[in-house]
């Protein structure tokens, strides 16, 4: 860095004398204006030098078009990564609890099957042995006659848990295409920063030309709330709708 | 009924078989995308497509497409199960000739629903 004014010159030399001499005679307020006085020559000179450098980075940017850019991925793009990204997580979240819930409400109907049923087991392994009075085996008749009763109606309930429990997977295709999107970004982001990279080098006097790849944002994917495209449909019902409209 | 089930996404094509085999249909057989779909649809005797549309490779309204080009798959019935829901793709499906169009996340109702409005437009018109 070079200084258009030396420290060697009689302005500083006067201010040191200034300073020297304030704090022999103990004047503190004095000593410290005069040292407040030398060091604002050299904040200058750096304030300069660093608005000369600014405005130099800001013309090679604007000229390689990479501020625009770059203001876009800051403006647009990161935001709605972290948008798209949070609602991932609420997807991942919804999944998870739609999975707990169904397997929390299908444990306690196997539970009730089971016990049923392995109170049936233990009364006809006596009945085989016949081991079991008369008014034992009108008893087992009924809890077999109940078992049965209960049986079909707390299977269709378990396969429908367990159905749900399928559906539940769907967040990994859902939030599997968001995230492949903020991939994509990301690389874009690299490749902005790697173009940053040569340009400083080319900023010492190399020119270089620098890539810009445009991200590729042919198909929309997943919805985010929030951030829906314009012609985005809300629903099943509203695509059924249009597929009606249109004759079928 | 044999039917090929289309999606890159492997948990989505498993989704996609429970479902279809909880309706009666066991017999299915799955592809990543539709380079590799073409193929087993032109040499195997499928009597139905289920297809996602975003994929690498080929996308599932170019395997529509080549579908509907194809002299022999021309009326082969094609459900497409995807996230994308902008009008104009709805639209360009409808005119490629798809048989119905189900937007991700849906449920299982919505499924059978679509498949079983497919099979008796087809009874309708044979």
């Amino acid at each position: 860095m070079v200084f258009s004014e030396s420290i060697l010159s009689d302005r500083c030399l006067e201010q040191a004398r200034g300073l020297v001499s304030s704090i022999e005679g103990g004047n503190e307020e004095k000593a410290i204006d005069y040292l407040r006085e030398i060091s604002r020559i050299n904040e200058t000179e750096i304030f300069q030098e660093l608005g000369r450098l600014t405005r130099e980075l800001h013309d090679t940017l604007v000229g390689f078009g990479i501020e625009t850019d770059i203001s876009k991925l800051a403006e647009n793009d990161i935001p709605d990564a972290r948008e798209r990204l949070s609602h991932v997580i609420n997807v991942t979240d919804q999944a998870a609890h739609k999975t707990l819930t169904a397997v929390e409400e299908a444990i306690p109907v196997c539970e009730e099957l089971e016990n049923s049923a392995s109170k049936i087991e233990i009364q006809w392994k006596r009945f085989i042995s016949r081991d079991l009075s008369a008014d034992e085996f009108r008893e087992l008749s009924r809890e077999i006659g109940g078992h049965l009763d209960i049986s079909s109606d707390r299977y269709t309930k378990i396969k429908s848990y367990l159905n749900e429990i399928l559906m539940a997977q769907d967040f990994q295709d859902i939030t599997g295409q968001i995230i492949r999107r903020v991939i994509g970004l990301v690389q874009d982001v690299e490749d902005k920063l790697v173009g940053l990279i040569k340009l400083s080098g080319s900023l010492d006097g190399e020119e270089q030309k620098v890539e810009r790849k445009p991200i590729e944002k042919a198909l929309e994917g997943p919805q985010v709330p929030g951030k829906e495209a314009a012609t985005a449909l809300k629903s099943q019902d509203e695509v059924d709708d249009l597929l009606s409209s249109l004759g079928f | 009924m044999k039917i090929l089930i289309v999606d890159d996404f492997s948990t989505m094509r498993r989704i996609i078989k429970n479902l279809l085999r909880d309706l009666g249909f066991n017999n299915t057989s799955e592809a990543d995308d539709g380079n590799t779909a073409l193929p087993m649809l032109q040499s195997g005797d499928f009597d139905f497509l289920v297809t996602d549309w975003n994929m690498p490779g080929m996308e599932g309204i170019d395997l529509l497409k080549a579908v509907r080009a194809d002299e022999k798959l021309a009326n082969l019935p094609v459900l497409l199960v995807t996230a994308e829901a902008k009008k104009e793709q709805i639209v360009e499906a409808a005119q490629a000739g798809v048989n119905g169009y189900v937007v991700k996340p849906f449920n299982a109702a919505t499924l059978k629903e679509k498949i079983e409005k497919i099979f008796e437009r087809i009874e309708a018109a044979q």
